[in-house]
């Protein structure tokens, strides 16, 4: 064995992936956003994709996210990023266009644009960053804010008689039959984070093979608006967001199985 | 030539210019540009996607578009309306993009009568924000065939937004006109459009720019580009304006009565002349001024309160007295009113 | 026993302390003598005794890809 042989001998088992632009992101400490855009270009290496992507970002804390992959990139107005990647994908149907969203443009702003792009099975993949919160805008509430969630706009806790019910997205999308490929997974632990990366390398190939609409919602954390550090908002998305937004697979249809 | 409806000429003349999308949504008085291209995009293999909204439409377009294909959507008032917001976006990111307007009675749900109470809304801007989109109003369904394919090459020559402002009238009526031959598809995409990074560093297309200096950097590229379109596309039609002591101003449907009720005035001596702006923006404010220091008094005649009344009030400034006649909600004037309104501001001295 | 390493940019590390969570090996701490341009106390990596196995565990949740992750090359039998 080489005990201590120099680094330069040593094999590089885990690095930065080409798609993931090599800049500084403005994320604040422990935001999973980094992790999941790492995922995605992870993917994106993987599948040998980088000279084929088109990113949609949309308008939250992600709005730099066209910054930060090295790939062909658009900024969609907020909640119409499903929108813009149906334009782009019906004129571009060889290419990999993804939208990269948050709960506010996702499952508030943008629900008509998400469930029409589902529905009419757009073979196009949506990143859906699920963190329970308005980011960008400082911690506001969001559609899929917990009840009893304290936040800038609710700040005597979600109260489902002013504000309703979180919405379950994948749920919802699960039901649509233009959905291919519907699945919940969290960042909340390596274990997750692992998985989390196989179901969106997943979902683009369901993409790449045409099978229609797909979408992997991520369980994220937003540190510094829910008050906590970035070790406990983990452990605030296990124990707390899990239990109301299961992960799992929603809608896999049978021709996923065989990719 | 044939026998065709406003709204089917123009889808079709889309068509045999190069449209390669289309995203709609049905509104009447519109709903046949969407019909017809349902059926034609689909026969010659090109996507046509019925939108859940225009909302959601005009985003589809601007999706498109950043693809660098040639695109286009169509609506009327409300549905324009919904669009402001899309239309903003591709203002601010140099992208061309044609939008067909076919305009309707309002305010709110107002009607489905023809109207031109949207003249400030889409020649003041393209939604928020600087901008001035170039607007082309036919008055027939030839003009109609004729602006849709200018609009796509002006579209295309600037980058630029480029609005076909029918109404309901034009959009539903038929008569003869003459399609352009089938133009082939493109085949290249600008070096501009996304289509992945192949061979080439990335294209980031966005109308982010966080730093005031970069914003106003961008407002001043497309300012002068802007200043260049009010010289360079300006065009109106004239009729009897040398010997004119009063000038008539009407576009569209409204231009096209008004030069009803000239040709009466002529008849009964009248020294009267029309001038029909064909764009809306770049205004032809150069030669209204000029008309203006030869004519005793100018009336305007418009569907709506009086907008492009203000446009020419720019133009003439205290040359000469402008009137206005006008009909709201979708009420389209008639001959005899105008040549009644004509005969009333006609100047006293000469008759 | 596989032996690694990793480096760390400490440039780009905003100090979430999230790597120093989850080393089986624990031979992750927060550098309190380092401020790097962020002003954040970057992680370090303590490994005296060559206890990382390059398992990547700190590189996986690692938000902003600080972390490269390295393994001794295995002697083809």
């Amino acid at each position: 064995m080489m005990r201590d042989a120099p680094i330069s001998d040593r094999v590089v088992v885990y690095e930065r992936p080409q798609a993931l632009a090599d800049i500084h992101t403005h994320y604040c400490p422990g935001c999973t956003h980094g992790i999941s855009h790492r995922l995605v270009a992870e993917a994106i290496d993987e599948l040998g994709l980088n000279d084929r992507a088109i990113i949609v970002a949309s308008v939250g804390c992600s709005v730099f996210s066209y910054n930060y992959f090295d790939i062909d990139a658009c900024e969609a107005a907020h909640g119409r990023a499903p929108a813009m990647a149906t334009g782009l994908k019906r004129v571009s149907p060889d290419r990999l266009v993804f939208t990269y969203q948050g709960d506010g443009d996702l499952a508030s702003i943008g629900t008509a644009e998400i469930i029409h792009a589902a529905a009419r099975g757009e073979p196009v993949t949506a990143v859906f960053v699920n963190n329970a919160i308005y980011g960008m805008t400082g911690g506001q509430m969001a559609p899929t804010s917990l009840p009893g969630q304290k936040t800038t706009s609710s700040p005597f806790g979600r109260s489902t008689d002013i504000a309703g019910f979180p919405i379950r997205m994948s749920e919802v999308l699960a039901e649509l039959d233009g959905s291919a490929y519907i699945v919940r997974r969290s960042l909340h632990n390596v274990k997750e984070i692992r998985r989390a990366k196989k179901a969106i390398k997943t979902a683009f190939k369901v993409q790449m093979a045409g099978l229609g609409f797909s979408m992997v919602e991520l369980l994220s954390t937003c540190p510094t608006n829910w008050g906590m550090s970035a070790s406990d908002a983990l452990t605030w998305v296990a124990d707390t967001m899990v239990p109301y937004y299961p992960l799992g697979d929603y809608r896999v249809i049978d021709a996923v199985k065989d990719l | 030539m044939e026998m065709l409806k406003g709204n089917v000429a123009i889808a079709e003349a889309a068509i045999r210019v190069g449209l390669e999308a289309y995203f709609g949504y049905p509104i009447t008085p519109q709903t046949e540009l969407l019909e017809h291209l349902s059926r034609r995009m689909v026969e010659l293999d090109r996507p046509f996607v019925q939108a859940e909204s225009e909302v959601a439409a005009i985003n589809m377009v601007y999706g498109a578009a950043c693809a660098g294909v040639r695109v286009m959507t169509s609506s009327s008032s409300p549905g324009i309306s919904l669009m402001q917001e899309g239309l903003s976006y591709i203002a601010g990111s140099d992208i061309p993009c044609v939008l067909v307007d076919i305009m309707r009675g309002g305010p709110g749900l107002g009607n489905i009568l023809p109207s031109q109470g949207d003249y400030f809304q889409i020649t003041r801007s393209a939604g928020h924000g600087d901008y001035r989109p170039i607007v082309l109003a036919p008055a027939s369904v030839q003009e109609a065939i004729d602006f849709t394919v200018l609009a796509f090459d002006l579209a295309e020559k600037y980058r630029h937004l480029v609005i076909v402002a029918a109404d309901g009238q034009i959009g539903q009526m038929m008569e003869p006109a003459e399609l352009p031959a089938m133009r082939p598809l493109r085949t290249a995409r600008p070096d501009w459009a996304l289509t992945g990074k192949a061979g080439r560093e990335k294209n980031v297309i966005t109308s982010i720019y966080l730093k005031g200096e970069e914003m106003e950097a961008y407002n001043q590229r497309v300012q002068a580009r802007i200043a260049t379109i009010r010289t360079a596309e300006q065009r109106w039609v004239e009729t009897d304006t040398e010997d004119a002591d009063l000038l008539v101003i009407g576009f569209g449907t409204a231009g096209r009565v008004a030069y009803s009720a000239v040709e009466e005035a002529r008849a009964k001596g009248l020294n009267v002349g029309l001038l029909r702006p064909q764009s809306l923006f770049p205004f032809p404010t150069e030669r209204i001024a000029e008309l203006a220091q030869q004519v005793s008094g100018i009336l305007v005649v418009e569907m709506n309160a009086g907008q492009m009344l203000e446009d020419v009030r720019l133009a003439v400034g205290t040359s000469a007295p402008v009137d206005f006649y006008g009909r709201m909600g979708g009420m389209v004037p008639m001959p005899d009113e105008i040549l009644t309104a004509i005969e009333d501001v006609y100047p006293v001295a000469i008759r | 026993m596989v032996k690694g390493t990793i480096t760390i940019d400490q440039d780009r590390c905003k100090g979430c302390e999230l790597c120093t969570g989850v080393c089986p090996k624990d031979v992750l701490v927060m550098d309190n003598d380092t401020l790097n341009a962020k002003g954040y106390h970057p992680a370090l990596l303590q490994d005296p005794d060559e206890l990382c196995t390059g398992c990547a565990q700190c590189a996986v949740i690692c938000p902003d890809v600080c972390i490269t992750v390295y393994r001794d090359p295995i002697p083809a039998r």
